[in-house]
Parts: C-alpha cells; structure tokens; sequence
C-alpha cells in the first residue's frame, strides 16, 4: 500500500510528488507532435483511433432520436464500409442512457459500452448524496462506464481528503458493474503540477481511467497535460503494477490532433497503453475526420464531408 | 550611398494569411528580358488540401452574405486595385514586357470588369430565376445559389486582367475560390491576394496558390470538396487528365471564352425551387 488511507498519508505522498518540468513537458509535447507518420502506420493508426473514441453528445438540446443516430454511427461509423471497427463507447447524460443501451443491442452493438457522465456534470457543485444518486441512477440504467466529474474547488483549496473520499465512495458504487473514469478538469487546475498531483490522487482512489476534461471548459485535452497524465500512470503502474487508463477529452477534431496523442502515448506510456481498454479519445467531431482521412487512403484522393454524416 | 534592394517575398494566400509552401518549395521566375524577377512559392498538393480546407469554411459565411453586400465588397476589391495600380504596372511590364501604357489599360479594365461584376450579383436571381406556375396553390419560385468551392485555373496572359475576368464572376455567385495562378505569370495574381486582404472579402474566400498546374491538376480533380471548376487557363492535355480525374464527384467543369458575361456566374450557380403557399 502506497497509502493507509488516511488523510495524513495522502498529503504526505502527494507533497513528495516532483514538481513538473513545465518547459520540458511542454517542449516534448511540442516536439512529439512533429512526427510524421506514413501510409500504413497512418491506416493502422486511423483504425485504432476509431475503436478508440468515446463517441459523445453531452447537449442540453439531445433528444432520444439524436441519441439513436448516435448509437447506429457508433457500431457502423461507416455504413458503406464494413471493415471500418466499431468505436470505443458511446457518452451521453444520465437520463440517455435506457435509451441508448437498448438501441445499441437491438441494432447488433451489444460490444458498445454505453459511458454515463454523473456527479453533478459538468461543475460537480451538487452534496456528496446527490452525486451518489446521480451515479446510481446512471448504473441501474444500463452504464457500464461512469464519468465522473471531481471537486475542482475543493481541490484547489486544499480539501484533498474530500476529493478523495468522494471519487472511493463513487468507485464503490460501481464496483464490477462499471469502470470509473475520473474526470479531473484540467483547464480549471492551472498547473501542470495540479495535474499531476490529481491524477495521482484520482488513481490511488480507486480510478479505472484519468481523464483530461469535460469538454464544457477551454482549454481542454492540450498535449502537455495529456503528457503529464501518460507519465502518471505509467510511473504509477511501475509502482503498484495496476494499470490505469488515460482519456483525453475536448479540442480533439482532426486525425493530426488524434495521432499526435496516439504519439504521446506510445512514447510515453509505451505500446501496451495503445488499446481501447487504456486510452480513449472522447470526441464528436472527430470521428468524421477519422472516416474521411480513411476515404482519402484506401481511393488515392481527398474526401469530402458530403460524404459523412451531419451529426 | 546606394540602398541595399528591398525585394518582396512572393508567397501563397491561404485562408487570409500569406503562409510559404508547406513544402518549402519555390521556382524561379523570369521577366520577357529573361532576367530573374522573384522566387514565388511552388505550392504542393498539401497547401491545395489546406486551401479547400480554408475555402470550404469560408464560404457558408460569404453565401449567406445578401447579395447586396458581396456586390459592395467587389466594389470595395475594384477600389483598393485602382490604389494599388502603380505595383501592378510594374510587375506587368516585367513579366509580359508590354509597354506601360498597355499595362495601365490592363489594370483598367481589370477594374472595371470587377465593377461590372459588383454591379450583377444583385441582379442575378432578376434575369436567371423564374416564379413558375403550377397546378396548386403555391407560389413557386427557381432561384440561383451558389455551388460551393471551385477552382480557377485563369489563362496566363493578360496576367492580370485574366485573372480578375476568371476570379470575380465565381465570387459573384457566392462561391470561394481556389486560384491556381499561371506558373510563368504568376505576379499579379499574388499581388491581388494583397488587394483582397484589405477588401473586407472574409479569409478564405479566395486562397490563391502558384506553382506547377501540371503537378496540382490530379489532385484538383479528385479532390471531392471541390465542386466545380474553371479550366479556362489549362491545355487541352491537361483538360481530360482534369476531366478524367473529376469523374467520379459530379464537378461542374468549364471553359470560358475571353469575355465577361453573366454566364460565367450562373455557371457555377445551382437553382433552387421553393414553394410557398399562396395567402399565407
């Protein structure tokens, strides 16, 4: 045990976190983004970056036909072609979730998880029980993934414990029913350093995944922050040997943006991270440019967005 | 004591910025006295991808503009033309080694051929759409909108006014344009992006690339984003490449004779019909 539980251990082991090397970060972010990828490795790279995204609508304006449309693109993102995979998971708000777990499996997408953002999204300023109800809710709808949203001003302000005990609580309420994603809201915590010290915190509560944002904040998944969070759990898995799985999430809309992190984390957290099951991508309009830059490769010229979806 | 020579870097017009070859390419261009004028960018098939990426963006913003509005800022373009004309003149002279008086009476009529232009695109829907009569009560109407992205490959000579003649009827109608500017002419055609920038056209309107028309012509044609073309510029070679290469996206395809002509509007124009019932 890395930690005993108790408040004094946390802020003992988080204290003795080294600081981020801010230039560093930012100039191998930087520097990872410039390389360039060829024909094959681009096709494989599209392919897994497919199976990889979190397909999302988190609109106040979604309604169940929104949500079916979704759920037929995320099993066959391109009706025209077969052999393009199904994507990682489908994300929406709690009260969609039914809806979109008995379309998925009436329409042969039993495979696609349905993830459920809970805890008071995307603020998480609501009491610790309304949150548990906001996570039950979402479970017994059918979630096999939550997204929860953690206390940023209890964070920032120093409540650590707080945080921590609400991600153990909310990590109890899934138990093998769902993974918990622990989304930490990057764009609020200011410093790379506040990054790193959340990931940490959010993994040794019990986290299945980190993730970057809720896509409502700018700036949001930016490459040094997903950097920073890559190397956290890579050095978190040389500690303990629990692999924990990354998900950067907003700002994400081009397959450049999608390789560069797809870069990141193979330098980073090493090929065994380059799988649905350790990184997801949470995205919407991405997926669009996943499928043109996939037309673009196999018929020689460039795509046309006619030739997608409008979502 | 003499001044060292402050010569302009020739580069592209890509989404409103002045952006190098993605490819860091540039040729060398030689005036009708076979002396070497500028090294202008030799675009690649990226810088056209991020041309149709720029264009595609923009033109929804410059369709839904009334046509009222894109006839002033063609105005606006004429304008800032007339007050650049001294630039023009000399790029002409040096690279069609025509006298200045033929130079300044290109710039003229390019001038006037963008307020002739100007002056059409509130008028267009007048003499091209229709109310039409059917069996109902419905009021229906047939309106011109535009096409969407095309590229303009303008003839090489006169530079300028080529250009403008090939360029002004595709903004006309709503459209943005990609102009692919004559490779061994290809001044005037950069110096109009400056005239543009300062023209209230929104970025990314017009994005204008130079180099080899021979290297770019696959990728314009197949290219599926763009929507139609004017190959008044290219040889008849290079025209069935194009042709052959656009077969498989219903591009709409043309070649212009040296006129201004409304046709050259509506050619790169759709009609709409609406219907609308009639005391309501």
């Amino acid at each position: 045990m890395i930690i005993d539980g108790s408040e004094k251990s946390l802020r003992k082991f988080l204290s003795e976190l080294s600081p981020v090397d801010q230039v560093g970060a930012e100039a191998r972010a930087a520097m990872l983004a410039t390389r360039s990828i060829k024909t094959s490795s681009k096709a494989w790279a599209i392919d897994i970056a497919i199976s990889m995204v979190d397909l999302t609508t988190l609109e106040g304006a979604d309604t169940p036909g929104k949500i079916k449309t979704l759920c037929a693109k995320a099993v066959r993102p391109d009706p025209t072609d077969l052999t393009v995979p199904s994507v990682g998971a489908i994300c929406v708000y709690n009260d969609m979730v039914r809806i979109a777990r008995s379309e998925l499996d009436s329409i042969g997408g039993n495979s696609v998880p349905v993830a459920a953002v809970a805890t008071a999204f995307p603020s998480g300023r609501a009491s610790l029980a309304v949150k548990k109800i906001d996570t039950q809710d979402a479970l017994d709808a059918g979630a096999s993934e939550i997204d929860m949203v953690i206390d940023r001003g209890a964070f920032l302000s120093g409540r650590l414990m707080e945080v921590f005990e609400e991600i153990r609580i909310i990590k109890e309420l899934c138990a093998d029913k769902a993974h918990l994603k622990v989304i930490l809201e990057t764009g609020e915590l200011v410093t790379y350093d506040n990054v790193r010290k959340a990931s940490y915190l959010a993994m040794l509560a019990g986290a299945d995944f980190i993730k970057t944002s809720t896509g409502k904040v700018a700036p949001a998944a930016t490459a040094p922050v997903v950097l920073v969070m890559l190397e956290a759990v890579r050095d978190y898995f040389a500690l303990t040997g629990t692999k924990i799985g990354v998900k950067p999430a907003g700002g994400i809309r081009t397959t450049k943006d999608a390789i560069k992190q797809l870069v990141l984390v193979k330098e980073t957290a090493g090929d065994q991270w380059l799988t649905p099951d350790l990184f997801r991508i949470g995205a919407s309009a991405l997926l669009n440019d996943l499928l043109m830059q996939r037309m673009k490769l196999r018929s020689g010229h460039y795509a046309s967005a006619n030739y997608v979806t409008v979502d | 004591m003499s001044r060292i020579d402050v010569n302009k870097t020739y580069k592209l017009f890509i989404g409103g910025a002045f952006p190098r070859s993605e490819s860091g390419r540039v040729y060398e261009i030689k005036g009708a006295d076979k002396k070497f004028i500028a090294n202008p960018a030799l675009a690649s098939r990226k810088d056209l991808r991020d041309a149709v990426v720029a264009a595609k963006s923009a033109q929804p913003g410059w369709a839904n503009a009334t046509a009222f509005n894109r006839g002033q800022v063609l105005y606006r373009m004429a304008e800032m033309l007339e007050g650049r004309s001294e630039q023009f003149i000399n790029e002409i002279i040096s690279l069609e080694g025509v006298t200045k008086k033929a130079a300044q009476l290109q710039i003229s009529e390019a001038i006037d051929c963008l307020v002739w232009y100007s002056g059409w695109c509130d008028k267009l829907s007048s003499i091209s759409g229709s109310q039409n009569q059917v069996s109902g009560p419905f009021y229906n109407f047939t309106t011109p909108e535009s096409l969407g992205v095309v590229a303009v490959f303008a003839e090489a000579k006169p530079s300028l006014l080529a250009t403008v003649r090939a360029l002004a009827p595709v903004l006309a109608g709503g459209n943005s344009a990609i102009l692919i500017a004559s490779e061994n002419f290809p001044l005037p055609a950069i110096s109009l992006g400056e005239v543009i920038a300062t023209s209230d056209l929104p970025g990314g309107v017009v994005n204008i690339l130079t180099g080899k028309a021979s290297e770019l012509i696959p990728w314009v044609g197949s290219h599926m984003e763009i929507d139609g073309i004017d190959l008044t510029g290219v040889s008849k070679k290079q025209e069935e490449e194009l042709r052959l290469a656009g077969v498989d996206n219903l591009k709409r395809i043309f070649r212009f004779s040296n006129t201004d002509h409304p046709e050259r509007i509506l050619s790169f124009m759709e009609q709409k019909t609406i219907w609308h019932p009639i005391g309501i």
